[in-house]
């Protein structure tokens, strides 16, 4: 720690992608240090003076980010092993080399930009909403909510769709096309929502074929993963069981 | 499904996601334009909350009380009737938004709970922990995920608006918008005899702010090049608290104040709370502009910051945590990641950051600017704030003017259609006539698609020009000049001789300007180029701000010159409109809406009540 902080420079190894179809390689950066520096503030720096260590002059690295406050999920990439938000991970708490990579479950757009299309995509599928009349203004509140609730509800609309649950579940992959924590998240909160009840039923049907809740291997790294520390476990065994009793008592609604 | 003319909508914030569930709610096709998926958007940012005269405590607020301190707040430069009609609606959005499922936080009884920030003497806040913003855009945007699934929402996400086209060579309607895939860097015209813009505001001009790294301001910057007036450029908004950072100044919520932080500094061994002393009416919760002044006087004027730095406390070790975690989660976690400490037992050390524009496009009280059929709304317009924003309006006047613009959209595109299928004669002289300037619901004709095809190729060459830019200047250093020139003179203390010197500074980055070498040539997901477009958009902006700044001999609200301390009505209760000329901005006034409220003088020392002459 002490050593880092008396060192001028930080020295970032970064996994790099020019295009969705060619090949990876890797570029070697040191960047300038500066107190409670994030990995953003270090990929600004590079952008500043795009010079890898070799000495040669290249193009800046490419990245996603909006908020740098961990509210709006863009920067999700893969920091020394981990997926996590890149504006929250602090340069003092990393091991160096920094190594930095694209999250592997999402195609690459380039360098360490990836394409989530597929989360809201889901989205839609599970209808992630409550089915509203109008924005007209009804005169009227919507119903009573116990403070108890409004707190596991809050819990769950806090999901950002960064995708560090998808990056650590060993059921997100090419071949299973699992729906992945975060959606099904949406799933439990929208279905415990007064105004999104209505539309339960499809809810759940939507969980139930392939890539659905059926395909969640148990491994809970998804919990471990979520920068927001949505309670992803007991959503899934709450979806699993309310799954496992419409399959079976679904006969009495045909 | 789907019938009757498209309407594009730029920006998937509240502002433009509203505006979109609006449009598709009365059955219009909607193609919606953002930078990145809509969920991302600077929304999703606001911490506080959304003020309301929801009076759920029966303290005596009412829908009056937001609009006169919303008015007196903003130093009496907002035009009143917009204002009050967004305070009117304020209840009837948070019910909506309630719907729409957003948690907010409750009182024991299960009702909508609310806090105080800034300005205000009455809890009027509605508020989702400490990400409002986060829980409002979410909201919104799953309403236009729903439309999409419906096939009423096209999205075009991480596509960049670059220019509005024009019938150059008819009658210059509004044609249509040229936007940019990000990805493929394909430029496309998008026909559509109307759109919504909800781009936000241009915050990167001031370097290290409270804003997103997408708040570049280059679609409002485009829009006014080409004829869009600009209103009251010079009204910045420097939030008091923040935390600074080398990518940003992070935020630290108006609600902590709200909650019960009471600011302070050292001064000869004793804790200082000057916003209590200086203001005993309201403390610790006087408006931002006036919170960041004191703020500025204790460590600039007075060298009182702490350690001789430049900052002062903002403490919360007082309250109860259990509290604090309830009603400010997400904000502390913040401030302990990037400082290493805990607020909870260590005091904030905070200090003031550039946050919001009061100023943007001139709209009507339709939400249209002066082009016919080019809309805007959310931090891209002037309309509500006036000279400064109280804290909770900005989220409402978003979606209010979002939801307002999206339905004059609809309604100005059935017009037009009416016009259209009542041929020549019947439809009535001044309606023809003004859509016959306006624009048709089907704009595509031979001469418009020339006219579209033409506005691409003028994109594409300036997209190859700076493509081709090689000179030895880095536009990501050029911006830090920038922003620390606008940073330094142009926001919270303003005088003539520095506002000059930056014009000037200003004219010498844009000489610079022309020197920068572009440090990407590739032709798929190339940041380089559309920073460096974005930048000069920037420095044009920063003109019209600055000169703004410079004509305004006065101080009212943000707005303050220590060589003229008072608010001078007599001379500038005016709104500025700046146009835009190759040559410069050129600045001209407009009379400010006053039906409701005679101006009156502003002070936060006294209750606002007492000097009360509606």
């Amino acid at each position: 720690m002490s050593e880092k902080t008396a060192a001028a420079t930080v020295l970032f190894r970064i996994k790099r992608q020019d295009t969705p179809a060619a090949a990876p390689y890797w570029d070697e950066f040191r960047v300038p240090s500066r107190p409670f520096m994030n990995v953003v503030a270090a990929l600004m720096e590079i952008q500043k003076n795009p010079v890898n260590t070799a000495g040669r002059r290249v193009a800046p690295v490419v990245w996603d980010c909006n908020c740098l406050e961990e509210v709006c999920g863009a920067c999700a990439m893969i920091v020394n092993g981990r997926a996590r938000q890149a504006c929250s991970a602090l340069v003092r708490d990393l091991a160096e080399p920094i190594v930095l990579e694209a999250l592997s479950k999402f195609p690459v757009v380039r360098d360490l930009m990836v394409d989530r299309a597929v989360m809201f995509e889901n989205l839609k599928k599970v209808k992630a909403w409550t089915a509203v009349d109008t924005t007209s203004d009804t005169a009227e509140a919507g119903p009573r909510v116990p403070p108890r609730v409004q707190a596991l509800n809050y819990q769950l609309a806090r999901c950002m769709t960064c995708g560090c649950c998808m990056e650590a579940c060993p059921q997100v992959n090419r071949r299973s096309g699992f729906i992945g924590p975060a959606v099904l998240a949406q799933v439990k909160l929208f279905n415990s929502h007064p105004l999104g009840q209505p539309l339960a039923p499809e809810r759940l049907e939507a969980i139930m074929g392939p890539g659905g809740i059926a395909e969640c291997g148990k491994a809970q790294n998804c919990q471990k993963a979520c920068p927001k520390q949505l309670p992803l476990t007991q959503v899934l065994a709450d979806l699993g069981r309310q799954t496992s009793v419409r399959a079976l008592t679904g006969w009495l609604r045909r | 499904m789907t019938r009757g003319p498209r309407l594009a909508v730029i920006g998937g914030g509240l502002a433009g996601s509203m505006a979109a569930v609006e449009a598709a709610q009365a059955g219009l096709t909607v193609d919606l334009f953002a930078l990145g998926p809509a969920k991302r958007s600077h929304s999703a940012a606001a911490q506080g909350g959304i003020n309301a005269a929801l009076n759920t405590h029966d303290l005596g607020d009412s829908t009056g009380e937001h609009f006169d301190d919303t008015i007196y707040g903003g130093d009496f430069l907002a035009n009143q009737t917009p204002v009050k009609n967004m305070c009117d609606a304020a209840p009837g959005i948070i019910h909506l938004f309630d719907r729409m499922g957003v948690p907010f936080n409750r009182t024991p009884e299960g009702v909508i709970d609310l806090r105080l920030l800034g300005g205000t003497k009455f809890p009027r806040v509605a508020f989702s922990g400490a990400t409002t913003g986060q829980q409002l855009l979410y909201a919104a945007d799953e309403q236009v995920r729903r439309h999409e699934a419906a096939g009423r929402v096209h999205r075009y996400e991480g596509w960049e608006f670059l220019s509005a086209a024009f019938d150059e060579t008819g009658d210059g309607r509004f044609l249509g918008i040229v936007a940019q895939d990000l990805k493929t860097m394909e430029i496309r015209a998008f026909p559509c005899a109307a759109a919504v813009f909800g781009t936000g505001g241009p915050g990167l001009i001031f370097g290290q702010t409270t804003n997103s790294a997408s708040n570049n301001g280059y679609a409002s910057y485009a829009l006014w090049r080409q004829g869009v007036k600009y209103g009251n450029p010079e009204f910045i908004q420097v939030h008091p608290t923040a935390i600074p950072g080398a990518d940003k100044n992070r935020l630290i919520s108006e609600s902590v104040r709200g909650e019960g932080g009471r600011v302070w500094t050292w001064k000869d061994g004793q804790k200082w709370y000057f916003l209590e002393e200086w203001y005993p009416a309201y403390g610790n919760l006087v408006p931002r502009d006036i919170a960041t002044r004191a703020i500025f006087k204790v460590c600039v004027d007075m060298g009182l910051g702490v350690d001789g730095e430049q900052c002062v406390y903002l403490d919360m070790t007082h309250m109860d945590p259990a509290e604090v975690a309830r009603r400010l989660e997400g904000i502390l976690d913040i401030y302990q990641l990037f400082t290493g400490q805990d607020p909870r037992r260590v005091p904030m050390r905070i200090f003031p950051a550039v946050h919001y524009s009061m100023g943007g496009l001139w709209v009507d009280y339709e939400q249209m600017t002066n082009i016919p059929g080019i809309f805007a709304a959310g931090e891209l317009d002037y309309q509500y704030h006036g000279a400064n924003r109280l804290g909770g309006n900005g989220m409402l006047s978003a979606i209010y003017g979002g939801m307002v613009a999206g339905r004059a959209a609809v309604r100005y595109l059935e017009g037009l259609s009416k016009v259209t299928a009542g041929g020549g004669g019947g439809a009535g002289g001044g309606g023809a006539d003004q859509a016959g300037r306006a624009g048709s619901p089907t704009p595509v004709d031979g001469e418009g698609a020339g006219a579209l095809a033409a506005a691409v190729r003028r994109e594409q060459e300036r997209d190859a020009a700076i493509a081709r830019m090689d000179g030895t200047e880095n536009a990501y250093l050029l911006r830090d000049e920038l922003g620390a020139l606008m940073n330094g003179n142009v926001t919270v203390v303003r005088y003539n001789d520095r506002l000059r010197t930056t014009l000037e500074k200003l004219g010498e980055l844009k000489e610079r300007y022309r020197h920068i070498g572009v440090t990407d040539s590739s032709g798929w997901s190339n940041q380089a180029v559309g920073y460096v477009r974005r930048l000069w958009g920037m420095l044009e902006l920063s003109q019209a701000i600055t000169l703004g700044a410079l004509q305004r001999d006065e101080s009212r609200g943000a707005h303050y010159k220590p060589e003229f301390p008072e608010r001078d009505d007599a001379n500038w209760l005016k709104t500025t409109i700046a146009t835009y000329t190759p040559d410069g901005p050129k600045l001209s006034y407009e009379p400010v809406d006053l039906r409701f409220i005679r101006p009156r003088v502003r002070k936060y020392d006294v209750d606002k009540g007492a000097s009360r002459n509606v």
